[in-house]
């Protein structure tokens, strides 16, 4: 049984179904780290003081400039597949895909650095506040770079048999990603600048 | 809904968005007081966050049913950060015994 609306726009809504459903998804989870925004709000302004320059500004500015990068190529990606240029959408979304494994590297090497020094998330309410929100934010990279990775590998093959709905999926996958981004642009100046 | 890409608009965007990056950064350098650190910081990232969301993601072009879906998300969200603020005005749970003596003493 074939799926309906992957391709076609549904009457009522002017929408393919996966359309849609992504946008919810990302409704749902605007309200995650917007529950999460909330509670930094809540500690900080209840704190008695919080602390200032504990993370590396440099290394939070490169992986905003690696993101917004990712970005870019992201859109390259589904755009390339407008064209019909198969060959080049791979190599945006490889590029992609690696330009958020240097971003889970530098986090690492953040992460390292803190631990290293016996600095987790029980050290001070501001580590545990960051420590949840950048996790979470890495557990979406990673969730990403899981799907980027499918549809470099098997999922491509739907580009043979159903180019516009394969088009459709790069586009819900960049929807995805670009929200990823949009948070990391709020959390960059949020834990790092203020 | 959305018209054709425009590759040379995607590659303005993300030119502009490095750009406010490094604002972002350099503004951090003047050490400015905290509520205007605060708002500088804010104002960028929203802009940031508006051309990723009106560009990136195609939101200046698209179907009633996803603003509308947005819509809804934007009120959630606004009772959320407001949440912060209900906290401090809130005074349930204050021992009234404090309250007391706060008025007594004219405090």
């Amino acid at each position: 049984m074939n799926i309906p609306y992957t391709v076609e726009e549904r009457p009522d809504t002017g929408l393919a179904n996966g359309k849609l459903g992504i946008w919810l998804f990302l409704a749902s989870e605007v309200m995650l780290f917007g529950a999460l925004f909330s509670t930094y709000i809540i500690l900080r302004t209840g704190a008695e003081e919080w602390p200032h320059g504990e993370l590396n500004i440099w290394l939070g500015a490169v992986n905003t400039v690696i993101l917004i990068s990712s970005s870019v190529t992201m859109v390259m990606a589904w755009a390339s597949l407008k064209m019909h240029n198969f060959g080049k959408h791979r190599l945006y979304l490889l590029v992609t895909w690696l330009l958020a494994a240097i971003f889970l590297v530098n986090k690492y090497f953040e992460y390292s650095d803190h631990f290293g020094k016996g600095e987790g998330p029980w050290h001070s309410t501001f580590l545990a506040i960051y420590f949840t929100l950048t996790g979470l934010h890495g557990i979406h990279i990673l969730g990403g770079m899981v799907v980027m990775g499918y549809f470099l590998g098997p999922g491509a093959k739907l580009w043979k048999t159903n180019p516009d709905q394969f088009t459709n999926r790069i586009e819900y996958t960049g929807l995805y990603w670009h929200f990823v981004d949009l948070v990391w642009i709020f959390l960059f100046p949020v834990l790092y600048l203020l | 809904m959305h018209s054709a890409p425009n590759i040379k608009k995607y590659l303005m965007i993300g030119a502009a968005l490095l750009v406010f990056t490094a604002i972002t950064v350099a503004a951090n350098q003047l050490h400015f007081a905290v509520p205007l650190a605060i708002t500088v910081a804010l104002v960028i990232a929203i802009t940031k966050g508006s051309m990723v969301a009106s560009v990136f993601m195609h939101l200046s072009d698209e179907r009633k049913w996803i603003y509308g879906s947005l819509l809804l998300t934007v009120v959630f969200f606004i009772v959320l950060m407001s949440v912060p603020i209900f906290t401090v005005m809130d005074t349930i749970g204050t021992p009234i015994h404090h309250a007391a003596t706060a008025e007594h003493t004219g405090r």
